[in-house]
């Protein structure tokens, strides 16, 4: 049982990376603390997915001057490119809307700040 | 016309057939009141209250029903106190929705 | 021509050439069966190259189910963007105005059209990222921000959830492509998993209870035809769930557990969505929560089907009905919810308010939008002979043989749904008129254009429902519960 938590060290790291953003989203009240949250959780899941791909003892997936044995897989690691490109664009949108939001309000928390509810 | 299990609903008959008994309920009251005079018998009757402005007489959105909500006072309450509109506890019912399916998939799937 | 009239013409007449698209497609799959489109092939048909046995490259598939959807955004987006000529008239930034929306239009076709697990991410993302900058685009608001800045933190969560489940079954089959799955998939812990992660992730973008709470927050305060417009991409995730549950996992999944919940979950929707909306005086907040209790509606008949997916006879009695039902709901729901949300931006455009406690007496002035808001409520009320009724009449009549409390919840719902229209009408149209609305005029061309359309689609649907019923609900139902012909389409008829 203990042999298998160096072969599986990325997932648990990735799983603890998540979970450690479940904490954060829940229990922090700043605005600019949830978004950093947002980036854990985005590398979690993105280092989830590039370590679905490794085959043990492979190559980089490039075809020239390559030897011989197995190649670890690529289509995981478009997966996160997309991926984090795509949390870029997300994370700057965020970030946009705290500027206005305190700009509007004065103030970051995100009980204090808000202005609808029921 | 659109079958289901226990009937059919056909709405082309059901305008004709509405549209006959609107005309019925026309030509009853063409037949009138004769002696109806117009403006006179259609004022509010305000019998001796003085006239208020009309933004006083029109009545505004959160009195109607009220009596609905005080009756229902001990579901509203709290329904509306879980609403609160903070960001953190849209992603506690995230969070604990996903740990209840979880857990009621793995006991109805073992069992 | 100006470059106002030359960007406002682009944008319409590639929503009308868009529109024409999609009604050729819908026409050519009911006469010829699914079509699929391989992106980089040498042909588009061509899913496995050289007699491999796993489809490469992202493939497009469209069945009925699809193209019923795809026939719904385009008529919406059109609508909406007619609309949008005169009511976002005086605001500056109008050109990133129309980028954004022509973008969330394309965001959601990709959602709607994919038949790959990855690609229904990316273009999930790109429907949310437009959609948020869309709600928070007039920022001289302080909660439209707030609104915006709520919408994308929640579809940044369950976007980044649903990527960690298509990881998930990428580890375990190596294939992305819902088709494949289809073939391959066996029911163990992790797709059990994976299955959840799915599920809520998408119940949650499209608001059902108990994760409806963001939802009236971020529709309340966008332009209105925008937020008519967020509702047909929440009927997409709505979509990707019913893809999901039913193709991909298909009969392998506990469909009586997984039905259930679905159906626990439509129950409750309709019940604290029509609950809450009879508390409202803000009016679009109102219709957010109405918004929010007919996809209840949906959801049950959905799921009552899909609990009843691994039982031959009553799945042909009436599972097929209910789920039928469910899909002509979402076309209804459509038509008139848009409309209803115009009407609403209708009052704002010319009253500057949204509170209903300060309007009165506006029927007076402004006689077209008062007949279309009274169409609308006829219509989601389920009131004959309007097409509300003849979908919910589909859901009752079914609904009822499997469970007849859910049939009288749902009864029940309808009718407060009316109650709460009507105080609507009381405060917003009818009364004297107020002094301070006296020189207030009927909407601009433009907006009664974009509502007419919807109001011309109520009344042809109301007319002719067993037409609708038998050219596109039935063949998407059937392509619902089919799952065979999902997986043929892809990989050519193998065994």
């Amino acid at each position: 049982m203990m042999e298998y938590i160096p072969l599986n060290f990325p997932f648990l790291a990735a799983a603890l990376l998540v979970g450690i953003s479940f904490y954060i989203l829940i229990f922090k009240r700043n605005l600019i603390k949830l978004i950093m949250g947002i980036g854990m959780l985005a590398s979690g899941v993105n280092l989830f997915l590039v370590a679905l791909g490794y085959r043990a003892g492979g190559n980089a997936p490039i075809y020239t001057d390559v030897p011989e044995g197995p190649m670890v897989l690529p289509v995981p690691q478009a997966l996160t490119l997309t991926s984090i490109v795509i949390n870029v664009a997300v994370l700057a949108l965020m970030l946009t809307m705290v500027i206005l939001i305190y700009r509007h309000t004065g103030s970051l928390d995100s009980e204090k700040s808000r202005k609808m509810k029921g | 016309m659109i079958e289901s299990p226990s009937g059919f609903w056909g709405p082309v008959v059901w305008i004709i057939a509405a549209s006959v008994a609107l005309l019925i309920a026309y030509f009853i009251q063409r037949r009138g009141e004769k002696a109806y005079k117009k403006g006179v018998q259609s004022e509010t009757f305000l019998m001796g209250n003085p006239k208020l402005s009309e933004g006083e007489t029109h009545i505004r959105a959160h009195n109607i029903y009220w009596g609905f909500f005080e009756g229902l006072k001990k579901y509203y309450v709290p329904t509306i106190t879980a609403h609160t509109g903070i960001i953190n506890d849209h992603l506690i019912w995230l969070i604990a929705s996903v740990a209840i399916v979880i857990i009621i998939l793995f006991v109805a799937g073992g069992i | 021509m100006t470059s106002k009239k030359a960007r406002n013409s682009l944008v319409i007449v590639s929503l009308v050439f868009v529109a024409f698209l999609v009604f050729a497609l819908a026409r050519d799959i009911h006469l010829n069966g699914i079509h699929i489109y391989t992106l980089g092939a040498i042909a588009p048909d061509l899913a496995l190259p050289g007699g491999a046995m796993v489809p490469i490259r992202i493939i497009l598939e469209v069945d009925g189910m699809s193209i019923f959807m795809g026939i719904i955004w385009a008529t919406v987006s059109l609508a909406a963007a007619i609309f949008s000529l005169s009511h976002m008239a005086r605001e500056t930034g109008q050109t990133r105005f129309y980028t954004l929306l022509l973008l969330m239009v394309a965001g959601c076709f990709g959602m709607i059209l994919t038949g790959d697990l990855f690609n229904l991410f990316v273009f999930l993302e790109i429907a949310s990222i437009s959609g948020a900058a869309l709600i928070a685009f007039r920022t001289r608001f302080a909660d439209a921000v707030e609104g915006g800045f709520k919408y994308i933190v929640i579809s940044a969560v369950a976007g980044l959830m649903f990527l960690f489940a298509v990881g998930l079954l990428y580890g375990q089959y190596n294939s992305l492509n819902i088709g494949y799955l289809a073939n391959v998939m066996q029911y163990g812990t992790l797709d059990m998993i994976a299955l959840t992660l799915f599920l809520i992730s998408l119940t949650i973008k499209t608001g059902m209870v108990p994760l409806h709470m963001w939802y009236p927050d971020s529709y309340t305060v966008a332009p209105a035809n925008i937020t008519a417009m967020l509702v047909i991409t929440s009927h997409a995730c709505m979509y990707a769930v019913f893809r999901i549950c039913f193709t991909l996992y298909g009969i392998t999944l506990d469909a009586t557990t997984v039905g259930w919940i679905i159906i626990i979950i439509g129950l409750l929707t309709m019940f604290v969505g029509v609950t809450m909306a009879v508390f409202q005086t803000d009016v679009m907040r109102f219709m957010s929560y109405h918004a929010i209790s007919q996809m209840g509606y949906m959801w049950m008949g959905v799921g009552v089907g899909l609990a009843v997916l691994g039982n031959p006879e009553a799945l042909a009695t009436y599972g097929r009905d209910a789920i039928s039902g469910g899909i002509f709901h979402i076309l209804n729901h459509a038509m008139y919810k848009p409309l209803l949300f115009m009407t609403a931006g209708a009052l704002f455009h010319r009253t500057g308010t949204r509170d209903l406690n300060k309007m009165g007496g506006l029927g007076h002035n402004m006689k077209f939008t008062l007949i279309l808001y009274i169409i609308g409520t006829l219509s989601i009320a389920g009131i004959p002979p309007l097409n509300g009724f003849a979908s919910k009449f589909l859901i009752y009549e079914s609904v009822y043989q499997f469970n007849p409390v859910l049939a009288v919840v749902a009864m029940l719902v309808s009718i407060i749904t009316l109650a709460s229209f009507t105080k609507a009408f009381q405060s917003a149209f009818t009364g004297p008129q107020l002094p301070e609305y006296k020189d207030v005029k009927e909407v601009p061309k433009p907006m009664l254009i974009g509502m007419g359309i919807l109001a011309a689609g109520i009344i042809f649907t109301s007319i002719f429902p067993g037409l609708i019923v038998e050219r596109i609900v039935k063949p998407a139902t059937d392509a619902l519960i089919n799952q065979a012909a999902y997986v043929n389409g892809i990989m050519g008829g193998m065994p």
